[in-house]
């Protein structure tokens, strides 16, 4: 299976802080790679330096062979690049109809896309003309993520989607992220929650202070819970 | 009941209900001079703050030498109406109105230029610091009023109405200035103009969300840093078109004629909530017609009648009337 972006010792500060040392991660064409780590570890840094919000000091980001590392974040996401934030990144004072159309193309909407989206977050449809800021926590999770598969994108990159969300919200994005992955969807994703972590992730790549310490597929760390508590400190699944 | 609790809908009711309370202090013709001359000063703070707001809205970024954009557009208002003295003294409504239009056309040209120059020298270097944003600007400040004074001179320059705006009409036993009727409704184009390019266009999306979260604006893959020279540049040209206005009104242009209006045009930005365009809108009226219901009442308490209607609305509302939600 190829690969569709590899990072290669990436080493990014953040002011005076050190926070990734030397990051290596792979992800391949059409599966779920799953960024797991303790707080502080540098998932989120490793996502940001994905899409130039963060400049790397050092090291290579390769997206499909082109390097990304010096790119503006514009330029990163226009090669295909969906980034949702762990914030969300929400218009709030925008409608729901407004945060969907900045992120279509000419603001025009792929009519079978769009049906995708009502299909996997019904509730969006009812909301289209509402202020997004009026939105609840998981309904403004929903709109993130909508918003990132509003159209067909190479790569999505998903900051913990599931933080502070309802079991039932929860569902609803497991059950969209599965779908995607059933369409070969590439996806980066990072994610405290063992349930999703455990339902779409096909690989897995854990991190530690500022660095990947391991790498394979998630159904093998899923397993073997000795393995969890070396690598993160506790069993996943006594952490649901 | 309930609707009455809701912030915007209260911060929309203080323009009318602070009008209502003027009304039993003065005869209804006085009222209606008052009130219009009110507005008519209000629309043109408002053409002056509406850029800023929008600069500091989407960009972070507060620029003391706005005040030099506004000098600058009453400059070229000079010249141009002194450049078609034909039309200028003509008594009809269509020259006139094409004399404005030549001024407020070559304003906006000239002060969207030099506000991209200004953006290109100054203001790119000093993004996220506002300490030596304001160090910069107030810097520039002083540079852009000696290259005016090096261009039109020290001393003061006379600029008249054009013929068919002098006078005065009476509505209802009120003596109100054709200027002012001509100010207001400029004001009131420009004030829809922007609200139609924020609300219902691709641009205005984009300068709204970017208000709001500008790193997600980009990672949506727009580049945000052509947006703010775009609206650097319309901000600059909106306080030309407040310059050629007020500049016309005073009859009497000189450098000082921008920076003296800063003190109001802040007041506004921060009254209305900073970044906000309908907030600069309702906050300009505001002081508008403080100054002349002051004006009128209380002569002495004039400028000191808005620093205390401003510290009133921040008790109220510490973040202005309309305040901008941030992500």
């Amino acid at each position: 299976m190829d690969e569709l972006l590899t990072l290669s010792g990436v080493v990014t500060d953040i002011g005076a802080y050190h926070i990734l040392h030397g990051v290596d991660l792979t992800v391949r064409r059409g599966r779920v790679t799953m960024l797991l780590g303790r707080n502080g570890a540098g998932k989120t840094t490793t996502l940001r330096s994905i899409m130039g919000l963060w400049r790397p000091r050092a090291g290579a980001i390769r997206f499909d062979g082109a390097d990304l590392v010096g790119l503006d974040t514009p330029d990163i996401a226009r090669r295909g690049i969906a980034y949702v934030p762990e914030n969300m990144g929400i218009f709030s004072q925008l409608t729901v109809a407004e945060n969907m159309k900045l992120a279509a193309t000419g603001a025009r909407f792929d009519a079978a896309r769009l049906d995708d989206v009502f299909r996997f977050f019904p509730i969006l449809k009812t909301k289209w003309h509402d202020r997004a800021g009026l939105m609840s926590g998981g309904q403004k999770q929903m709109l993130a993520v909508a918003r990132a598969i509003v159209e067909e994108r190479r790569l999505m990159i998903i900051d913990e989607p599931t933080k502070g969300l309802a079991p039932a919200v929860i569902d609803q994005l497991i059950a969209c992220l599965l779908e995607l992955k059933a369409r070969d969807t590439t996806i980066l994703l990072v994610e405290q929650n063992f349930h999703m972590a455990r339902s779409v992730g096909d690989d897995v790549a854990v991190m530690d202070n500022g660095v990947v310490v391991h790498v394979g597929p998630m159904a093998e760390l899923a397993a073997d819970s000795d393995l969890q508590t070396r690598l993160l400190g506790l069993s996943l699944a006594a952490h649901q | 009941m309930n609707r009455l609790r809701d912030p915007q809908l209260q911060a929309r009711l203080v323009l009318p209900l602070f009008m209502l309370a003027a009304l039993p202090f003065m005869n209804l013709a006085t009222w209606l001079t008052l009130t219009v001359a009110g507005f008519a000063m209000g629309m043109m703070l408002f053409l002056m703050a509406s850029g800023l707001t929008l600069v500091f809205g989407l960009m972070d970024v507060i620029t003391f030498a706005h005040g030099a954009f506004i000098s600058l557009g009453a400059y070229v208002a000079t010249d141009v109406v002194a450049a078609l003295p034909h039309l200028a003294a003509s008594a009809s409504w269509l020259a006139a109105l094409a004399v404005l239009a030549a001024a407020l056309t070559a304003a906006i040209v000239l002060t969207g230029v030099a506000g991209w120059i200004f953006e290109i020298v100054l203001i790119r270097r000093v993004y996220g610091s506002h300490l030596r944003q304001i160090l910069i600007t107030v810097g520039g400040l002083i540079v852009a009023q000696e290259l005016m004074v090096a261009v039109w001179g020290a001393n003061p320059i006379p600029i008249a109405k054009p013929l068919a705006f002098q006078g005065s009409i009476v509505i209802l036993g009120a003596s109100i200035e054709i200027f002012r009727l001509v100010a207001v409704a400029l004001g009131l184009a420009v004030f829809a103009g922007l609200e139609f390019i924020l609300s219902r266009t691709r641009l205005g999306l984009m300068v709204r969300a970017g208000v709001e979260n500008i790193e997600m604006v980009e990672a949506l893959g727009f580049r945000v840093k052509r947006l703010f020279v775009a609206v650097f540049v319309a901000g600059c040209a909106l306080a030309g078109v407040g310059g050629v206005m007020w500049g016309i009104y005073q009859g009497l242009v000189t450098t000082g004629l921008g920076p003296e209006m800063m003190i109001l045009v802040f007041i506004i930005l921060i009254m209305g909530g900073m970044g906000s365009v309908g907030g600069a809108f309702v906050a300009a009226v505001l002081v508008g017609l403080m100054t002349n219901y002051a004006g009128f009442l209380a002569p002495r308490l004039a400028l000191g009648s808005n620093i205390a209607l401003m510290v009133l609305v921040l008790l109220w509302r510490p973040r202005g009337l309309f305040p901008l939600v941030r992500g």
